[in-house]
């Protein structure tokens, strides 16, 4: 009989195709209620530190440069409180092969795809996770396919991913591209079962802890350069496995005071999955509709514990506005020599608001930047953008409105990182746990992993339950 | 236009049509079926439009509508946007010693 390859059918094979496709039994970390082993998950399957390093040095991955952003610290002074403005420095990930840290989370899991015997790998991804892929597999002799969200209903394609499937084919992958919606997991599913390939899954203990390489080595080349751990590192955010990798790295290094923040594009209002608004955005990634919906629910990925849990480590989370990241990806380039992103200066936008809170003897680091080019670069997604029907104009970026405008700041002042209530934010993640679970019950297991999951207290756990009314 | 047996070649699929869409698809979405594109080389002589079978580079074989030949990267730069030059400028005079905001 021939399989039911409707999308009902496929999506009822879903676990049975996922385990072949990752190689891990996820159910042995499991607990039966809300909690599950993580750290034990991260060791059994991923690699040490060491292990990884060799990895990812072995194929030209990592040991970025660490670049000082005086001119950049100099106008976030020149705005700021007397006394204010940390100095500002930036991790150069474009530097990879493939240009973005997305090399490191790559470099690792097309290893253990070839150790493990696949003769291919498949990843769903329409970013820089999907060149960082094909170049992997290049090296290590594997097949490539990447499957892209890539065209509205009108076959208009998004610029950046376009761009995105060139470079992927020119590093010999095949590239799948698909109109808007959630059901390119089902494309996925189908290409994962028909070749037997390895799921390079974004979300995998392998590719998380592929990250944390960047803050091992980010940490080691402070106390190398200034002699000490930097104060906060900003993160640009969107399924949390950057954030959750450097961090992780971070504390590996014994830099646990550093503080650690989130920052995503500010596109609230704006459907992931509705064709019309598709290319009414202006950034493919890290923005709020992956950041948030992910941080609040990280098992939405494509296997069934994601190994990118940013809440765990998160200390503040921010955004920014499109217009606010566009003119600093300007800025960089003007004032530093440096043309990068624009996704990937999310967190440069959010740290040259935040320095302005620190003092000058302190040091904010934006932990990665990433490359650019023709449909990626701000020119292209700006004359994109218009012709969208997007209003471009100078102001301040409050007034900025995802999907009708974008607001480039009327004066480097404007720019502000803006909070979210983390408290909130993590009572969201709770109530996912309880709600998408359907739980009516704590352990103290649940208890204890739910303090870690949310970098809270018990009391804090306990305050958010009681709201619920679930029974400890 | 006509393709060669052994041309570079672009086909298009529709994956699922607006009824056997994903139950969870905003409305919008739903209106529309999930179309596919796949580059390959084509194994017969055909004309555009029509259903032809490819060979992809990773050499899976997959059938559909014929809608290019030798596909083209066409992305840009886009047309100039010329608000971007304000920003270099602006920036430098503030460091030159200019007006500053507080
Ligand atoms: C350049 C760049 N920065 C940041 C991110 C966000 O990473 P994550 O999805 O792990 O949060 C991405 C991922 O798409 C990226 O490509």
């Amino acid at each position: 009989m021939s399989k039911d390859m409707s999308y009902q059918g496929l999506m009822a094979r879903r676990n049975e195709i996922m385990k072949q496709a990752v190689g891990i039994d996820y159910s042995i970390f499991e607990s039966g209620s809300i909690a599950f082993d993580y750290e034990k998950m991260m060791r059994e399957t991923g690699y040490t530190l060491e292990e990884m390093q060799k990895i990812q040095g072995d194929t030209g991955v990592g040991n970025t440069p660490v670049l000082e952003l005086k001119n950049l610290t100099a106008l976030a002074r020149k705005v700021a409180p007397k006394g204010k403005g940390a100095r500002i420095f930036i991790k150069d990930e474009a530097s990879n092969p493939s240009g973005s840290f997305k090399a490191r989370r790559a470099a690792n899991a097309v290893y253990h795809a070839k150790k493990l015997g696949y003769k291919g790998v498949i990843a769903a991804t329409s970013g820089n996770y999907g060149a960082a892929v094909a170049s992997q597999a290049a090296m290590h002799g594997l097949k490539c396919i990447i499957v892209q969200e890539c065209y509205d209903s009108k076959g208009v394609g998004q610029p950046e991913i376009i761009e995105k499937a060139r470079k992927c084919e020119a590093y010999g992958a095949e590239v799948v591209q698909l109109t808007v919606g959630p059901e390119l997991f089902y494309t996925f599913l189908k290409l994962l079962e028909e070749t037997g390939y390895f799921n390079a899954s974004l979300y995998t203990p392998f590719g998380i802890a592929g990250v944390e390489t960047l803050g091992y080595e980010l940490a080691i080349q402070f106390r190398e350069k200034i002699g000490r751990d930097p104060d906060v590192v900003v993160c640009t955010n969107a399924g949390g496995g950057n954030l959750t990798g450097t961090a992780r790295g971070l504390i590996k290094a014994g830099a646990e005071s550093v503080n650690v923040v989130g920052a995503s594009v500010n596109l609230q209002g704006l459907h992931m999955a509705s064709d019309e608004q598709f290319n009414k955005k202006s950034f493919t990634t890290g923005h709020t509709g992956f950041g948030m919906p992910f941080s609040t629910w990280p098992d939405r990925s494509d296997v069934p514990r994601s190994a990118a849990r940013p809440l765990r480590y998160m200390d503040r989370y921010v955004t920014v506005s499109q217009g606010e990241v566009f003119y600093m990806t300007e800025i960089l380039a003007q004032l530093e020599g440096l043309e990068r992103g624009p996704a990937g200066n999310t967190s440069l936008a959010a740290a040259f608001s935040i320095a302005q809170e620190l003092n000058e003897d302190q040091i904010i680091v934006v932990q990665e930047t990433e490359y650019t080019g023709a449909g990626k670069h701000i020119q292209a997604q700006l004359s994109f953008a218009r012709e969208n029907g997007i209003e471009i104009r100078f102001g301040n970026p409050e007034e900025e409105v995802p999907g009708q405008n974008i607001i480039l700041p009327n004066h480097p002042s404007l720019i502000k990182a803006r909070d979210f209530d983390m408290d909130k934010i993590r009572k969201s993640y709770i109530k996912n746990c309880l709600e998408i679970r359907g739980i009516e019950k704590i352990s103290d297991a649940d208890m204890d992993f739910l303090v870690q999951e949310t970098k809270s207290s018990y009391d804090f756990v306990k305050e958010s339950l009681a709201e619920r009314n679930i029974q400890l | 236009m006509k393709a060669n047996r052994g041309e570079w070649v672009k086909i298009y699929n529709i994956v699922l049509t607006s009824e056997e869409r994903a139950p969870q698809v905003p409305d919008d979405t739903r209106k529309v079926p999930l179309e596919s594109w796949v580059k390959g080389f084509i194994q017969s002589d055909a004309e555009i439009g029509q259903f032809v079978e490819v060979v992809t580079i990773t050499g899976r074989r997959v059938e559909g509508e014929l809608v290019e030949i030798n596909p083209a990267y066409t992305h840009n730069y886009g047309k100039f946007v010329p608000e971007l030059l304000q920003i270099g400028i602006q920036a430098r005079s503030i460091l030159a010693g200019g007006d500053v905001h507080e």
